[in-house]
C-alpha cells in the first residue's frame, strides 16, 4: 500500500508504468482482434522492433541500479545480458531437432559442420524450457556472482572496475568467436524453428513474447522501485555517495555491492532471453565492449538514478539508432559519441531531468 | 538552548548497551576499554605512529592534541581498522583483538568514528541518515525486509532531539548547515550505541554556540560510552578535557590534566618549535 502511495505521489513514474502497461497490451490486442489488413493492425516487423526496444529497456533499468544507484560504472553489463540471450538460444537450437540442414537429431547443425561426433556436456538439459530458463538468470548471476566477489573484496573502485568489466565483456566476445567453445563461433545460434512447440516466425508467438516484454519490464520496474526504496536501497545509495562511511557503520560494503550486482545481471539476462527469441539470432557480437558502452548512453540520456529515466533513455536512443542507421548507416557511432558528449556536459540529469527543470520553471 | 540529552542517558541507563560478541565477549573489568601498546605505522619510510600505547579507560572522555603530522588521525584509522599497523597489538576490552578483525566488524563490536571532514549522506533524510546508523542486524537480506519498529523509531526521535534535528528530520542531509551535518554525524555514532566513540575534529566550521552546544553534549555522554577527541582548538579542549594525552611524531609526549599538560615545558617546545 505504502508502494503504491508514494507511487501515486511520483507522477513521472505513475505516467512511465501507465504508458508501458497501455503499450504492453494494446499492440498484441490490436493484433489478436482486427484483421491483417486493418490499419490497426501492427505488422510482424513493428512488434518485434519494439518488443526489442522494451527488452533493452529492461536491460537499461538493470544497469541503472547498478551504476545509477551503487555508483558502480559497470561497463560490461551486455555480457550478462548476452549470456541469457545464449541460454535461450541454446533452447531454441535444440527445438530445431532434425529440421536443420544436415537432419541429425541431436546435433545442431553447426555441430555437425566440425564432425563433433556427440553433444558437449554444457549442452545437456537445454533441451527443457524450465532448465533453460533457469539458467537464464543463474549463468548471468554466477558469473556477476564470481566477478564481483573477487572485486568489490579486494576493494576495485571506480576507473580500475569500470576496465575490469570491459576487459570482462571482451574476453568473453573472444571466447564465444572461437568455434571450439561449442557455442556456434562467430555465427551464433540462429536459423530458430519452435520455441515450446509454436512457430517463433507466427503472429501469435510474437504478440506474445512482445507482452512477456512489456510484462517483464513492468514488473522488474515496480521491483526495482520497491527495491531503492528499501533499507538496503538505501544503503546502497550510502554506498555511491560514501563509501568509507557506510563500511565505519559496520555495512560490509562488498557484500551490498555483490548482491546488487548479482540482481542486476539477472536482470540483464532476462533480457537477453526475450531479445533473443524476437531478433531470430543470437552471436558474440552482442558481448562487444561498444554494446555496453551503448547501455551507458541510454541510462545516461534517460537520467541516471531514477529507474524510468534508464527505460526512458533506452527507448529513445534505440528509436534514434533505427532511424539513424537507416538514413545514414555509418554516422551512428559518431551520432552516439556526440550524444555522450551533450549529455555529459548539457545534460547531467538526462532527458528526465530537463523535462522535471521546464515543469518546474512552468509553474515558477 | 537546552539540550535534551537526559532522556537519551535515560534510556541507555535501561538498557545498557552490551557488547558484540565478536571474537569473545567485551571484558572492562581488569583495566582500560581500549589500550594500544607498540605500535607503529609507517607510510613510505616515514613513521606515522613510532612505538605508542595508549589506554583509555571505560566512560572516560580524552582529548588528543598535537601539532599537525603528531599521528592523531592515523591513530584513530589503526584503532577502525582502516589502516594496519606494522607491529604493536591493540586490544578492546581484555578479549578483542582488533587487528584480527576489519572495519565493519571492529564497528558491530562498538567502536564508532566520526570523520574530520563531516560524512553524512547527502541523498539521504537526516531521518533516514539515523536509520542507517540504526544498531540492528547489518547483513544484506536483513536490510532488504528491514521494518522500522516502534521503540526504534522512538530512539532515533531521542537522538534528533539530542542534536538538535528534531524540525529537520525529513531535510535532505546536503542541504544542512556544516554545523549540522557535524551534529548529524555525532548523531549517526549514537544511533549505533556505541562502546567507544572516536571524533575527529568535531567543532571544525561551528558557530560559537554551536561549540558550546558540542562541549555541553560531549560531556553529557561521558560516562555511558569512553570518548576520544581529537581537536585542535585549545579552548574547546580545556572546557571538555579531564585527561589530555599530546602527540608528537607519532609517540606520547605526555598525559595529564590541560594546565599539566600546559605547563609541560616539552609540550611549549614542540607547540611554539623551540
Amino acid at each position: 500500500m505504502k508502494l503504491l502511495a508514494s507511487s501515486l505521489t511520483d507522477k513521472t513514474y505513475a505516467s512511465v508504468l501507465l504508458t508501458l502497461l497501455a503499450v504492453t497490451f494494446i499492440i498484441p490486442l490490436c493484433n489478436w482482434l482486427t484483421p491483417t489488413d486493418s490499419p490497426l493492425h501492427f505488422s510482424a516487423y513493428t512488434v518485434s522492433l519494439i518488443g526489442k526496444y522494451l527488452s533493452f529497456a529492461l536491460l537499461g533499468l538493470s544497469l541503472d541500479l547498478v551504476w545509477g544507484y551503487c555508483g558502480i560504472l559497470a561497463l560490461g553489463h551486455g555480457a550478462f545480458f548476452a549470456l541469457g540471450g545464449y541460454a535461450i538460444g541454446m533452447y531454441l537450437m535444440r527445438q530445431i531437432g532434425s529440421r536443420g540442414v544436415y537432419g541429425d537429431p541431436l546435433l545442431p547443425d553447426f555441430m555437425v559442420f566440425l564432425n563433433w561426433q556427440e553433444l558437449p556436456w554444457y549442452w545437456f538439459g537445454f533441451n527443457h524450457f524450465g532448465f533453460a530458463l533457469l539458467m537464464v538468470v543463474l549463468v548471468p548471476g554466477s558469473l556477476a556472482f564470481v566477478f564481483g566477489w573477487l572485486a568489490f573484496r579486494s576493494r576495485v573502485t571506480g576507473v580500475y572496475l569500470s576496465i575490469i568489466t570491459q576487459a570482462l565483456t571482451y574476453a568473453l566476445l573472444l571466447a564465444f568467436f572461437r568455434n571450439e567453445m561449442g557455442f556456434g563461433g562467430n555465427n551464433g545460434l540462429t536459423d530458430f524453428k519452435e520455441i515450446l512447440g509454436f512457430s517463433i516466425q507466427s503472429e501469435a508467438v510474437r504478440s506474445t513474447l512482445f507482452l512477456l516484454s512489456g510484462l517483464a519490464l513492468i514488473i522488474a520496474l515496480i521491483t526495482c522501485r520497491w527495491l531503492v526504496n528499501t533499507k538496503l536501497g538505501r544503503v546502497i545509495t550510502a554506498i555511491r555517495d560514501q563509501e568509507a562511511r557506510v563500511r565505519f557503520l559496520g555495512y560490509r560494503v562488498e557484500l551490498f555491492k555483490l548482491w546488487i550486482f548479482v540482481f542486476a545481471a539477472m536482470l540483464a539476462g532476462i533480457a537477453g532471453a526475450l531479445y533473443v527469441p524476437q531478433v531470430g539470432i543470437i552471436n558474440p557480437s552482442e558481448f562487444s565492449p561498444l554494446n555496453s558502452l551503448e547501455i551507458v548512453i541510454w541510462v545516461a540520456m534517460g537520467g541516471r538514478g531514477t529507474l524510468y529515466g534508464a527505460i526512458i533513455g533506452a527507448l529513445v536512443v534505440n528509436y534514434c539508432k533505427t532511424v539513424l542507421t537507416g538514413l545514414l548507416p555509418d554516422a551512428w557511432l559518431y551520432i552516439l559519441g556526440g550524444l555522450f558528449i551533450v549529455v555529459t556536459v548539457l545534460l547531467p540529469d538526462g532527458i528526465v531531468g530537463l523535462i522535471q527543470r521546464k515543469l518546474k520553471e512552468q509553474r515558477a | 538552548m537546552k539540550l535534551s540529552v537526559n532522556t537519551l542517558l535515560n534510556e541507555t541507563a535501561k538498557n545498557p548497551t552490551g557488547a558484540v560478541v565478536v571474537d569473545g565477549t567485551l571484558d572492562t573489568r581488569h583495566g582500560p576499554i581500549l589500550y594500544m601498546e607498540d605500535v607503529s605505522v609507517s607510510f613510505d619510510g616515514f613513521k606515522a605512529l613510532n612505538n605508542l600505547s595508549l589506554y583509555i579507560d571505560d566512560g572516560e572522555l580524552r582529548c588528543l592534541i598535537g601539532p599537525n603530522g603528531a599521528g592523531k588521525t592515523t591513530l584513530m584509522d589503526v584503532i577502525t581498522g582502516k589502516t594496519r599497523p606494522d607491529t604493536g597489538t591493540v586490544f578492546f576490552g581484555q578479549t578483542i583483538d582488533l587487528l584480527s578483525l576489519d572495519e565493519p566488524a571492529i564497528a558491530q563490536a562498538g567502536i564508532c568514528r566520526k570523520f574530520q571532514k563531516p560524512s553524512v549522506f547527502d541523498a539521504l533524510s537526516v531521518f533516514e541518515n539515523l536509520e542507517l546508523a540504526l544498531k540492528a542486524n547489518k547483513s544484506t537480506w536483513k536490510t532488504l525486509f528491514f521494518r522500522l519498529t516502534g521503540e526504534q523509531r522512538d530512539r532515533i526521535d531521542e537522538v534528533l532531539s539530542t542534536i538538535g534535528l528534531l524540525d529537520s528530520f525529513s531535510q535532505r542531509a546536503g542541504i544542512l548547515s556544516h554545523g549540522q551535518k557535524q551534529w548529524l554525524e555525532i548523531g549517526m555514532l549514537l544511533m549505533q550505541e556505541p562502546k567507544v566513540m572516536l571524533v575527529d575534529e568535531p567543532i571544525a566550521g561551528m558557530t560559537h554556540q554551536e561549540i558550546e552546544r558540542t562541549a555541553e553534549l560531549l560531556l553529557s555522554l561521558q560516562g555511558k560510552h569512553s570518548i576520544v577527541v581529537v581537536e585542535h582548538d585549545m579552548a574547546f579542549v580545556r572546557s571538555i578535557a579531564r585527561k589530555v594525552t599530546v602527540l608528537h611524531e607519532g609517540s606520547v609526549l605526555t598525559e595529564g590534566t590541560m594546565d599539566e599538560v600546559q605547563a609541560d615545558p616539552r609540550v611549549i617546545q614542540v607547540y611554539l618549535g623551540g
